[in-house]
């Protein structure tokens, strides 16, 4: 055991789904147990933080590290695997970008609050409680951490050295960077395991995309029978496959279901939805401004579509859209 | 002077948790809380989003369990858009449900709470995992873990893109249809499941029931816990995964409660305590009475045990006679809180049964996946039996589809009061005099276990967290030791 070099997985602010991600590699987990001396994994191991904090600092050669940093703990416990770490790779849409939860920095904590704890319909809280740092329960103190702001993605709060996308990262590019790690033939830090390229490049419907594609009338997924041969914005449906990074395997076009962009952006872009808003106004078609407007009728959420995955990592990331203070 | 003990973090299981153990001057322990330590805001963050688009969302709430909130986001959206499937989309609906219930509930025994058995719940902690299990039961049957988890799973890949994320589900129907080829493949995939189901039970039986010191231990009153139970049951009032009516039952066994899963409020209420982040459902016409077990409880529980107690029967044969022989045993309701462990691997051969009664009906690769004859009514309520237990979205919009109100109400919610209860009884039960020992604290978190709780889901309504650790504090609450295990 002492000479395997130590692995740990662990997740912050994340849904257990990187988790099944990394057993999804199937019987490469055997090879994984056989090459590492897993010290960290808390939804299959039994070991405890204080495991982590008694080792030499950079003992652990590899850290995956999936969800995103809302708490106080979260960003504890990033910072102490980073320091035990060699390497630290943020695994997963949320460690990368933020991840769906990220749409929250659009609400304040209070709006969250005022709905859970009071609105919601089968609410029955005639004490008015609220969560509390610190409570007092039958001479008891009971503590609760305290959210941030906002969702961080990992590289926000730590120094991370690369970046694994995909809400998870699929089985075929968890085994390519293991090999890569064993073998040591990794790329320039900071870099992210997936091409730079844009999903359509691999998308087998791109050839059905016209050389001059046009939008008339931007279509909801529900309202379409979406042929399944034939290029979803060619079909008026928002699809984020020309600024969404390749690398997924296609997963959600093989359904007959557009890209919502779980990959985050392709390579040298930062802000992927403001990259993805200027091409898609672009394809827009109408002559009146009129028209125009018609024709985005059905765009009737660009956050949700064109930031799903990323606006904790986007310009967009301290814009609150009520007047809740939080 | 009196001590607080707390775990962190908690394990096996799926998400973070936190339990505080109060000792009082003799060293036993005086109370114990569970807490929940995030947040995440889903009901918030989703206002906005076009209703089609949920059930590519809420996947995120949790991605151990994230076929059920596709699921269930998928009824409501059906719903709002006034749709109901078509029959072969139904079938491709069933499929995914009942494949996840196969490979979810061998992670529960295989990687998280059955270790605790096969190991031992003394077994050296090093051990007392996935990899101690493969070690214990040996690579050719871990290789069959792998496999009938990876069969399972390219089910759903096939239907919802990723396992981990599914990203199917349409008003009134399924985007991807099941073609003939990939129904023949997938009959083949129920015979290897139904087989695997089989010798797992077999295992369980060798395992805990052949060993009399596991025997007493999930007899035990220390692992024991008198609550009502609410489950979906079909028009026999048997389990259903999918659909159906809401039954509850009382401590003693008896219907109190049988409603249409739309009318969800008028009988569960959340009670807001200051000490945890999640809130504690019950009964809402009995009132909120606390944190209390036995005949003056408001709480219930949810989940295989409460759906071994609430249905009369299982749907599909070989799973039946399983469930009789239980009965024999344990009678009903079984109030042993081990019994979950039991009553899910029933489960998984009833939904390996399902999967071969699915695959074999010719429509299942029929062409017709999408009703379009939508009737717009902005209003949905969906309900499944997840893994760990009722389910339920509530979504409202406006006259766009745009949601304007989201309300969910999830397994580990339902059983978040109980488990706090169950872990406090053993607390009580094991740790004397001020002795604690590594295996003592296993065993107070073998009480959770067996709930296999969903934390990430708990704790949807912003980032959550609830790490056990056992921290010990005077009276004054100044920490005089942290208890963690080697």
């Amino acid at each position: 055991m002492a000479d395997k070099p130590k692995m740990a997985v662990c997740w912050l602010g994340g849904c257990g789904g990187c988790d099944e991600a990394l057993v999804d590699i199937n019987e490469d987990i055997l090879v994984l147990a056989a090459a590492f001396d897993v010290i960290l994994w808390p939804v299959a191991l039994d070991y405890k933080y204080h495991h982590v904090e008694s080792l030499e600092d950079g003992e652990i050669a590899l850290t995956l590290i999936n969800g995103s940093v809302r708490n106080s703990e979260h960003e504890e416990v990033g910072r102490l695997l980073r320091k035990k770490s060699k390497l630290v790779v943020a695994f997963g849409a949320c460690a990368c970008f933020g991840g769906t939860p990220g749409m929250a920095n659009l609400r304040g904590k209070e709006d969250i609050f005022q709905w859970v704890y009071r609105d919601a319909p089968t609410v029955v809280n005639p004490n008015r409680n609220i969560p509390e740092p610190i409570t007092i329960a039958h001479g008891n103190q009971l503590t609760l951490p305290e959210f941030y702001e906002q969702v961080y993605p990992l590289g926000h709060v730590i120094d991370v050295d690369y970046y694994l996308p995909g809400c998870p990262p699929p089985p075929d590019r968890i085994r390519s960077m293991g090999r890569r790690v064993m073998s040591g033939d990794l790329p320039p830090k900071g870099a992210t395991l997936a091409p730079t390229r844009a999903l359509c490049d691999r998308c087998e419907r791109n050839q059905t995309k016209p050389d001059r594609l046009t939008i008339e009338d931007v279509k909801r997924i529900h309202e379409v029978e979406a042929d399944p041969g034939k290029c979803f914005l060619a079909q008026g449906v928002v699809c984020m496959g020309p600024a969404t990074r390749a690398g997924c395997g296609e997963s959600c076009i093989n359904i007959n279901i557009p890209c919502r962009g779980c990959f985050g952006p392709v390579g040298g872009v930062d802000d992927m939805g403001a990259k993805y808003l200027s091409a898609f106004a672009s394809l827009i078609k109408g002559k009146t401004e009129e028209e125009r407007k018609k024709a985005i009728d059905g765009l009737e959420d660009p956050v949700g579509y064109f930031y799903r995955f990323t606006t904790a990592s986007s310009l967009l990331r301290k814009k609150r859209d009520t007047s809740t203070k939080a | 002077m009196g001590k607080t003990i707390t775990i962190n973090p908690i394990t096996r299981l799926e998400g973070h948790g936190k339990i505080e153990i109060f000792l009082n001057d003799r060293g036993d322990v005086d109370d114990a809380y569970m807490q929940v330590t995030e947040l995440r805001g889903f009901e918030r963050f989703c206002l906005g989003r076009p209703a089609e688009e949920m059930p590519r969302i809420v996947p995120n709430i949790c991605g151990v369990c994230p076929t059920p909130h596709n699921m269930a986001s998928t009824k409501a959206v059906d719903y709002i858009y006034g749709v109901a499937p078509t029959y072969t989309a139904k079938l491709i609906r069933r499929l995914q449900v009942a494949a996840n219930y196969v490979e979810d509930h061998y992670i529960h025994f295989f990687f998280l709470g059955g270790p605790d058995f096969v190991m031992g719940p003394d077994a050296n902690p090093a051990e007392r995992n996935i990899l101690g299990v493969i070690g214990k039961v040996g690579l050719d049957i871990a290789k069959q873990v792998i496999e009938v988890r990876k069969r399972t799973r390219d089910i759903i890949k096939l239907i919802a893109s990723k396992p981990a994320h599914p990203e199917g589900g349409l008003p009134g129907g399924v985007p991807r249809g099941i073609k003939e080829e990939e129904r023949i493949a997938i009959m083949d995939t129920a015979t290897f499941s139904i087989e695997f189901a089989k010798f797992a039970l077999q295992l369980f039986k060798d395992t805990v029931l052949a060993n009399k010191g596991y025997l007493d231990l999930v007899l035990s009153d220390t692992y024991g816990l008198k609550t009502y139970y609410m489950a979906l049951v079909d028009d026999n009032y048997h389990q259903n995964y999918y659909e159906g009516m809401l039954r509850v039952v009382d401590p003693a066994g008896k219907e109190v409660a049988f409603f249409h899963p739309r009318d969800y409020a008028d009988y569960i209420g959340e009670w807001v305590e200051p000490w945890t982040y999640i809130r504690l459902t019950h009964l809402r016409k009995l009132g909120w009475k606390g944190m209390v077990e036995g005949d003056n409880t408001s709480l219930y529980r949810v989940g295989p045990l409460a759906r071994y107690n609430v249905a009369n029967g299982m749907s599909t044969p070989l799973a039946q006679k399983e469930y009789e022989y239980m009965v024999s045993v344990l009678g009903k309701p079984a109030h042993h809180t081990l019994a979950y462990h039991w009553a899910r691997l029933i489960e998984a051969l009833q939904a390996a049964e399902e999967l071969r009664q699915i695959a074999n009906d010719p429509m299942l690769s029929g062409k017709d996946i999408r009703n379009m004859n939508f009737q717009f009514t902005g209003k949905g309520i969906g309900c499944v039996e997840a893994c760990r237990g009722v389910l339920i979205h509530h979504y409202e919009t406006d006259d766009k589809g745009l949601i304007t109100k989201v309300n969910l109400i999830v397994a580990t919610q339902h059983n978040a009061a109980p488990m706090g209860l169950s872990v406090k009884k053993a607390a009580q039960g094991f740790i004397k005099g001020g002795n604690v020992s590594e295996g003592l604290l296993n065993r107070v978190e073998m009480a959770f276990r067996a709930y296999d709780p969903c934390l990430g889901c708990a704790t949807h309504v912003a980032a959550g967290k609830m790490p056990l650790e056992v921290t010990i504090r005077d009276r004054e609450g100044v920490v005089l030791e942290k208890l963690t295990r080697d």
